[in-house]
């Protein structure tokens, strides 16, 4: 009886052995044919992300929040350390940024007043809505967020993605209550800028690490380090004089942009929408100032 | 005697165990926690585990799981649809093909066999990456990304095999 057993394992090893050769070769076929599915048909590969995507999004929700809060308290007990230093940059900072608050101000209601002079319209104000991140890191070859806002939160494909600082990315796709942000360093990132005080138009590539380059530069020579990089609004899709970054340096294929907006920071980002353009007030509704009474609020999520 | 429901509920979630437990790696692994400046990058565990359990377990880790990670960790990450699945499946391969190297061996030997065949994974992954693409990736993060990995292997070799040990035992 066991030797019976043992001659039909002698017999079915090879057997299984090739069944299970097949079995790898047809799946590594399989996901061959689902890259290429990705590239030829972008959505219906993108339709199963973003389902599968939605039925994480409670789980990702839910364990977001407790490593949120170990990584802030991470993060304060590594801020006492430096509370006296800290301390000291902070005033010498805030009497700088009086100054200029100042300044802010004069110039806001001279701006006002030339623009009443002239007539001018200006664009449509953003409403936004704020999203906290619910997954990141894509590991080396993906740059990416996915937060916990989707289309019933009034999330569209192609909104902007800010923090206070600057430019993040841009909403890649959305599910019910999850949405995809393609940051602006992934290589798929393409983002008309303009560049320093002369206003160059370039086009900032990402490349998938942290510091995107710009392309399409034409007059190359103009450009120093430390240059700021605002979104030029070219091509309609981002609006322009967003806050991008700082060229830090300059190498042989091109310049280097250091993002003002730093992704190991990010926890909440605002998702603006400037889409529903003429409906809201004008931008010189003291948005400097800071109460503003032009723009609806937007649906604040947190 | 047959043995109860419960007993084999008991035995089917122990079997599962390794499949559950990779698949819950690869949603920890894109949760964000940020603590340092580099923390962008987290060691890539469910690859150690893939890597774990065709060594240790390979009945209980089939190759259309192995698959399903992959495909759930590309939908997650961003990464083009198939990518890991095609990595891990030449990880389950690679592992399987070399199985009598493997068997037995010192802790030692199953790290070097980790550090190559990772190795192998982010080399094909970038290559794959710039294939679609259409140009050369940038292969810096995932360098470091890699021996941020192989740095912390020891630790989740350790957690696979109290796992095993608890949960898994061969009777």
């Amino acid at each position: 009886m066991k030797q019976g057993s043992k001659s039909a394992q002698r017999l079915f090893q090879p057997i299984r052995g090739l069944a299970q050769r097949f079995a790898l070769i047809s799946l590594l076929l399989f996901a061959i044919s689902l890259m290429v599915l990705g590239r030829v048909n972008v959505q219906m590969v993108d339709s199963f992300r973003v389902q599968v995507t939605d039925a994480f999004a409670p789980i990702l929700n839910a364990l977001s929040k407790p490593a949120e809060t170990f990584s802030r308290s991470v993060f304060q007990i590594r801020e006492l350390a430096h509370l006296r230093e800290e301390n000291i940059r902070l005033r010498e900072t805030n009497l700088r940024l009086f100054q200029w608050e100042n300044a802010a101000l004069n110039l806001e209601l001279e701006n006002k007043r030339l623009r009443s002079l002239l007539n001018f319209k200006p664009g449509p104000e953003p409403s936004f809505i704020t999203a906290r991140i619910i997954a990141d890191r894509g590991g080396a070859f993906a740059h990416s967020l996915i937060v916990n806002v989707g289309y019933q939160d009034g999330v569209n494909k192609g909104q902007t993605g800010m923090t206070g600082k600057g430019l993040v990315g841009r909403v890649a796709s959305v599910g019910r209550h999850s949405a995809r942000i393609l940051l602006i360093t992934d290589i798929n990132s393409r983002i008309p800028v303009f560049v320093g005080n002369d206003r160059l138009r370039a086009i900032l590539a990402g490349n998938n690490n942290n510091s995107p380059k710009l392309v399409h530069l034409l007059p190359s020579k103009r450009v120093k380090i430390g240059d700021r990089v605002v979104t030029s609004g070219h091509g309609g899709a981002i609006p322009p004089n967003l806050p991008v970054g700082v060229v830090t340096k300059a190498d042989e294929t091109g310049f280097v942009v250091q993002p003002f907006a730093k992704r190991n920071r990010l926890e909440y980002i605002r998702l603006l929408d400037y889409g529903l353009g003429g409906i809201f007030k004008g931008l010189s509704q003291g948005t400097l100032i800071g109460h503003s009474k032009g723009g609806r609020p937007g649906n604040n999520k947190r | 005697m047959r043995p109860s429901v419960w007993h084999r509920i008991d035995l089917l979630a122990r079997q599962l165990s390794p499949v559950l437990l990779t698949l819950v790696l690869v949603v920890i692994s894109v949760v964000p926690v940020r603590i340092l400046d580099f923390s962008t990058f987290v060691p890539l565990f469910p690859l150690a585990s893939v890597y774990h359990w065709t060594i240790f377990r390979p009945n209980l880790l089939p190759i259309y799981a192995v698959f399903l990670i992959g495909i759930l960790q590309d939908v997650l990450t961003g990464s083009p649809i198939g990518v890991n699945a095609f990595v891990y499946l030449l990880v389950y391969g690679a592992v399987l093909s070399q199985n009598v190297f493997f068997t037995d061996k010192s802790f030692f030997i199953l790290w070097i066999g980790f550090a190559l065949i990772s190795a192998g994974a982010v080399v094909v992954n970038w290559f794959i990456i710039s294939i679609l693409n259409v140009t050369v990736v940038e292969i810096q993060n995932a360098v470091t990304q890699y021996f941020l990995t192989l740095g912390f292997f020891p630790a989740a070799a350790w957690f696979f095999l109290r796992w095993q040990g608890a949960f898994l035992r061969m009777d």
